[in-house]
C-alpha cells in the first residue's frame, strides 16, 4: 500500500506538449507511471512520446474512464483555468506543479476543489512517489527506493536530499510528497499525516518544513492532540534566514513576527517530534527509532 | 511588492475612500509651495517601504511654508534603516481624536481573506494582538462568497461608533476591500484610521502589499518592483535566481529553496557565517550557473563560496561547466567548494576534477569544509 498514487493511478498531463510537461511525461512513463492521456487546448490530435493529446480534459476522460490523477505544467496564468477544468471533470487527485500562480487565484480553486472533495497537491510542488509503483512528479526517481518512511515536504531538492539518506540507509519511502512552497497549499502537513496514520505499510513520517506561515506549528499541536501513533521526525530549514525577506519559495518569508525557523522546532519538540539539524541525520533518528 | 503610502493613498482615492489632501515633494521648494496651498501648514511624510519611520525621524510637523522648506531640506535624503529618502508626502494635518485600525491580509492558516479591525489604532497590531487579543476583532471572508454585509456589521457592530461613524467605516471597509480583490493584495491597511475632531473617519497612513505573483496583471507596478531591490538583487532576478543577502563572509549557491536554505543552516551550524542565498532554481544551464557563481565571486565580502547541487532536472555537467568558466575569470583569490550529485554526475565531476577541483559527495561534509576554509581565509594577511 501507498497513499495518494500507487498501481492504479491513471494520469493525464495537462501542458503535455510544452517544454516542461513533455520532458516530464517522458520521465514518468521511464519510471513506469501509467500516464494515458495528455490535454493541451489546441493540440488535439496530436501524441507526446506516445500518449494521444486531447483538446480538453472531458475528451481525455471520456476516451480513458480510468484517468483518476491529473498532473499539470501549465503556466501561471493558465493554470488556474487547467485547476478548474480538472475538478470539473471529475479528477480526484491533481498534482499542480506551476510555479508563480497569483495567490488570491490558488486560494480560490482550492477551496473550490475542498468543496468538491477534490484533492489538490501544490502548487509550486515537486509532487508525489510511491516508490516503485507511481511517480507523479518531477523527482528524480533514483534517490527514492521502496520502504516504509512517509515523507511530507515543502519542498523540492531537499525533499530528494533527505529521501536520498533515507535510501542509503536502507529504509525506503511508502510514499513522499512534496506539498509545495506557496503560501496556501491543497494539502496541508496534518492533511497528509492522516493520510499516512490510515496506511499500514508506513512505519514513520518525515516532515519537512521551512520558515514562514504555521503548517508546523498546527501539525505539531495535531501530533500532540491526536496522540499520532506513528513516530514523526522533523527538519526546518531557514534557521539562518533573515525576517521580511523570501526566500526562494513564495511562502517562505518571516513575516509580522510568525513564522521563523527556531520557533518551529521548539513546537515540534513540545510534541515529542525528533528534530533534526542536517537532512542526514533525519535517516539517523528514523534508523534509531525504528530499532527501539 | 510594497507600495508607497502615496501609492497606497493614490488607489483608495480611486476606490473613493477619501484620504488627507496632499502632495508629493521631491525638492525642499516643493515642500514649501504644497504647505502654501494647503493653507500654510503641513505634514511632511518620508516616503520609504521600510516601517517604523515616525520613531526614526521620517515625519514632522511644519507650522508654515518656511519651515517645510527647512524640514524637507533635512528630510530628503537622510536614511531610515538604510533606504534613503527620496520623495515627502506633504498632506494636511488631521486633528485626531481618536484612532482605529482596520486591514484586510491573505490569512494563509485558513487559506481565506481575513479582516481585522480595533478600536484602538495607531499601535503597533502584532503587539496589541498579544496584549489585548478582546480588543480586536478578526472577520474570515471566504473569497468565492466574497464580502457581504453582515461581515461588515459584525465588524462595524464591535467598533464602538456613532451611527453615521459606522456607515462611514461600512464605505471604507467594502472599498477597501474592492481595492484588495482588483490589486492581488496581500495586505491592504490602514492604520491608524482616525476620528478626527469633527467625528469624520480619516485613513491617516496607508500601507498595500502587492503578490509579486500577480503583477503581470497589473503592469502599473510590474516595473516599479525592482525599487526595493539592491544592485545585486535585481541582476539576479533579471537570470530568474533568487537572491537575498546576509552578512558573512561564505558565498552560498543551490539548486532549490528548501536546499539552498538547509545548505545555509549547516554553514551557521558548523560555525560559519553565510554571504547570502543563491538559488539558482531547477534545470539551469551552465551560463545560468557562471553568472550566478560570478556574481558571488566578484562580491568583495564572499571569501569561500560554497555551491551545493543535487541534480534532477539541473544536470551536473552543467553546473561544472558553469563554475570552471566563473572560477576562470573571477576566482583568483576565492576559494571554491562543491558538493554535486545526481543527474550526469559522473561527467560533472571529471570536469571540475579537470580543472583541478575535488567534489563533495555529502553536503555536511562540504559545509565543514567551506567553515574550515573561511577561517583559514580570514587570518590571512593581504
Amino acid at each position: 500500500m501507498a497513499v495518494l498514487v500507487d498501481k492504479n493511478t491513471y494520469v493525464v498531463v495537462q501542458g503535455i506538449t510544452g517544454r516542461e510537461g513533455s520532458f516530464h511525461t517522458k520521465a514518468m512513463l521511464d519510471y513506469g507511471t501509467k500516464v494515458v492521456a495528455g490535454v493541451t487546448p489546441g493540440k488535439g490530435g496530436q501524441s507526446v512520446h506516445g500518449i494521444p493529446v486531447y483538446d480538453s480534459i472531458y475528451e481525455a476522460v471520456s476516451k480513458h474512464q480510468e484517468i483518476n490523477t491529473s498532473i499539470i505544467f501549465v503556466p501561471s496564468s493558465y493554470a488556474p483555468d487547467a485547476v478548474y477544468e480538472a475538478i470539473d471533470a471529475g479528477i480526484d487527485i491533481i498534482v499542480l506543479i506551476t510555479e508563480h500562480i497569483p495567490v488570491h487565484d490558488s486560494m480560490k480553486f482550492i477551496r473550490y476543489a475542498k468543496l468538491r472533495g477534490v484533492c489538490i497537491i501544490g502548487p509550486n510542488c515537486p509532487g508525489i512517489i510511491s516508490p516503485g509503483e507511481s511517480k507523479v512528479g518531477i523527482m528524480p526517481g533514483h534517490v527514492f527506493s521502496k520502504g516504509t518512511i512517509g515523507i511530507v515536504s515543502r519542498s523540492g531538492t531537499l525533499t530528494y536530499e533527505v529521501a536520498y539518506a533515507i535510501t542509503k540507509m536502507r529504509l525506503g519511502q511508502s510514499t513522499a510528497v512534496g506539498i509545495g512552497g506557496d503560501p496556501i497549499t491543497g494539502m496541508s502537513m496534518i492533511d497528509m499525516l492522516e493520510l499516512f496514520r490510515e496506511d499500514d505499510e508506513t512505519k514513520a513520517v518525515v516532515l519537512i518544513g521551512e520558515i514562514g506561515g504555521d503548517m508546523e506549528e498546527r501539525a505539531a499541536e495535531y501530533i500532540r492532540r491526536s496522540g499520532y501513533e506513528k513516530p514523526v521526525v522533523a527538519f526546518v530549514a531557514g534557521r539562518t534566514a533573515p525576517p521580511g525577506k523570501r526566500m526562494g519559495h513564495a511562502g517562505a518569508i518571516i513575516s509580522m513576527g510568525t513564522g521563523d525557523a527556531e520557533s518551529k522546532v521548539r513546537v515540534f519538540e513540545a510534541s515529542g517530534v525528533k528534530v533534526a539539524s542536517t537532512p542526514t541525520e533525519v535517516a539517523k533518528l528514523l534508523k534509531e527509532i525504528l530499532k527501539g | 511588492m510594497k507600495l508607497y503610502e502615496y501609492e497606497a493613498k493614490q488607489l483608495f482615492s480611486l476606490y473613493n475612500i477619501s484620504v488627507p489632501e496632499f502632495e508629493l515633494a521631491r525638492t525642499p521648494e516643493e515642500a514649501r509651495e504644497i504647505t502654501q496651498k494647503l493653507g500654510g501648514k503641513s505634514v511632511l511624510k518620508a516616503q520609504v517601504l521600510v516601517a517604523g519611520r515616525g520613531k526614526l525621524g521620517g515625519i514632522k510637523f511644519a507650522e508654515s511654508p518656511q519651515e517645510a522648506y527647512e524640514l524637507a531640506k533635512k528630510l530628503l535624503g537622510m536614511e531610515i534603516k538604510g533606504e534613503k529618502v527620496n520623495s515627502l508626502l506633504v498632506s494636511e494635518v488631521v486633528n485626531i481624536e481618536r484612532e482605529l485600525y482596520l486591514s484586510i491580509v491573505i490569512d494563509r492558516s485558513v487559506g481565506a481573506i481575513s479582516i481585522l479591525a480595533s478600536s484602538e489604532g495607531g499601535i503597533d497590531i502584532e503587539e496589541l494582538a498579544a496584549r489585548s487579543p478582546e480588543k480586536l476583532i478578526k472577520v474570515y471572508v471566504d473569497p468565492l462568497i466574497g464580502l457581504k454585509p453582515y461581515h461588515i456589521r459584525r465588524i462595524t457592530e464591535f467598533m464602538n461608533l456613532s451611527d453615521e461613524q459606522k456607515k462611514a467605516l461600512q464605505d471604507i471597509t467594502l472599498n477597501l476591500y474592492r481595492v484588495f480583490v482588483d490589486f492581488d493584495c496581500e495586505l491592504a491597511e490602514i492604520n491608524p484610521l482616525a476620528v478626527d475632531k469633527e467625528g469624520k473617519l480619516v485613513p491617516v497612513d496607508a500601507k498595500v502589499i502587492i503578490d509579486d505573483n500577480a503583477l503581470f496583471r497589473r503592469k502599473e507596478f510590474a516595473e516599479r518592483v525592482y525599487v526595493e531591490l539592491n544592485e545585486l538583487e535585481i541582476e539576479a532576478k533579471k537570470h530568474g535566481f533568487s537572491y537575498v543577502e546576509l552578512d558573512g563572509d561564505i558565498g552560498i549557491i543551490g539548486n532549490g529553496a528548501g536546499l539552498t536554505m538547509a545548505t545555509m543552516d549547516l554553514v551557521k551550524l558548523y560555525g560559519g557565517r553565510p554571504a547570502n542565498f543563491l538559488d539558482i532554481g531547477g534545470g539551469a544551464r551552465a551560463d545560468v550557473v557562471e553568472k550566478a557563481a560570478s556574481l558571488l565571486l566578484k562580491h568583495p565580502k564572499v571569501k569561500v563560496l560554497l555551491v551545493n547541487i543535487l541534480g534532477g532536472i539541473t544536470r551536473c555537467d552543467e553546473v561544472a561547466k558553469g563554475l570552471v568558466n566563473a572560477l576562470t575569470n573571477y576566482g583568483k583569490d576565492k576559494k571554491l567548494v562543491v558538493r554535486l550529485i545526481g543527474t550526469n554526475e559522473e561527467e560533472g565531476k571529471k570536469i571540475l576534477s579537470n580543472a583541478g577541483i575535488s567534489a563533495f559527495d555529502s553536503m555536511e561534509d562540504a559545509a565543514k569544509n567551506a567553515v574550515e576554509l573561511a577561517k583559514v581565509v580570514r587570518v590571512w594577511p593581504c
